[in-house]
């Protein structure tokens, strides 16, 4: 049994999560990884800072990488998500998960990002080609504009 | 009673602050925590019923809180 995660704030290193939860007991090894895309909602992007409640976020990984064990039967499973200022194509996150078959291995990297991204107490703000910078929801549209739609 | 509000993100800029320290009623609940941070200057910018969490757990909106108890205001989450 290998379950592991990690806030972290360094690059994350793909390999070494994949030496990690390699077992010969698994058949398939599903890699999910998120990174910093050059447009985001029309603008062109330079980087996104990520920024946490990190206790929070730290117990909440670890409680979403427990029900993906138990509800999908994993037992090889490493998850980091980044902080700080990450550059356009760098990961911020990476869901690696091991299992004998690969519908499970699947299933279960998918509920790991949906869950991530409906309760793990992450913050982004983007910065743009011009200089400024925006809060970003979890459907990625920039907060301004969010409130600018709401007034009209 | 004297609890601690965290803020974050964009409601930690509107406010000014990333953690205030609240004087409340002995048994006031989350949503009066809410109330009170939105009458601070800057509060306008929380909606009325945030997302908390008391302690480390996400929190409804009527349930009590204690005395140290340390309250955060969790803003629409991004992660991933």
């Amino acid at each position: 049994m290998s379950v592991r995660t990690a806030i972290v704030r360094r690059a994350i290193d793909v390999a070494a999560l994949l030496a990690e939860v390699h077992d010969t007991a698994n058949g398939a090894t599903v890699v999910f990884l998120g990174h910093v895309r050059e447009v985001n909602d029309g603008r062109a992007v330079t980087g996104i800072e990520y920024s946490a409640y990190g206790e929070m976020a730290e117990r909440e990984l670890a409680s979403i990488a427990g029900e993906c064990a138990s509800a999908f039967g994993i037992a090889h499973l490493a998850i980091e998500h980044r902080l700080g200022t990450i550059a356009l194509g760098e990961a911020s996150i990476a869901i690696i998960v091991a299992h004998p078959h690969r519908a499970a291995a699947y299933e279960a990297s998918r509920f790991v990002i949906e869950e991530v991204k409906r309760r793990l107490p992450i913050w982004k703000r983007e910065g743009y080609v011009d200089g400024s910078s925006e809060w970003v929801n979890a459907s990625g549209v920039p907060q301004q504009r969010t409130a600018r739609e709401h007034q009209s | 009673m004297t609890v601690t509000a965290l803020l974050f993100a964009s409601y930690a800029e509107a406010l000014g602050s990333d953690r205030v320290e609240l004087a409340c009623a002995e048994s006031a609940t989350v949503g009066e925590v809410v109330a009170q941070l939105r009458a601070l200057p800057g509060g306008a910018a929380l909606p009325a019923a945030p997302l908390v969490a008391v302690n480390l757990t996400y929190a409804r909106t009527d349930q009590r809180v204690a005395s140290g108890d340390e309250i955060a205001i969790i803003p629409p989450v991004a992660g991933g």
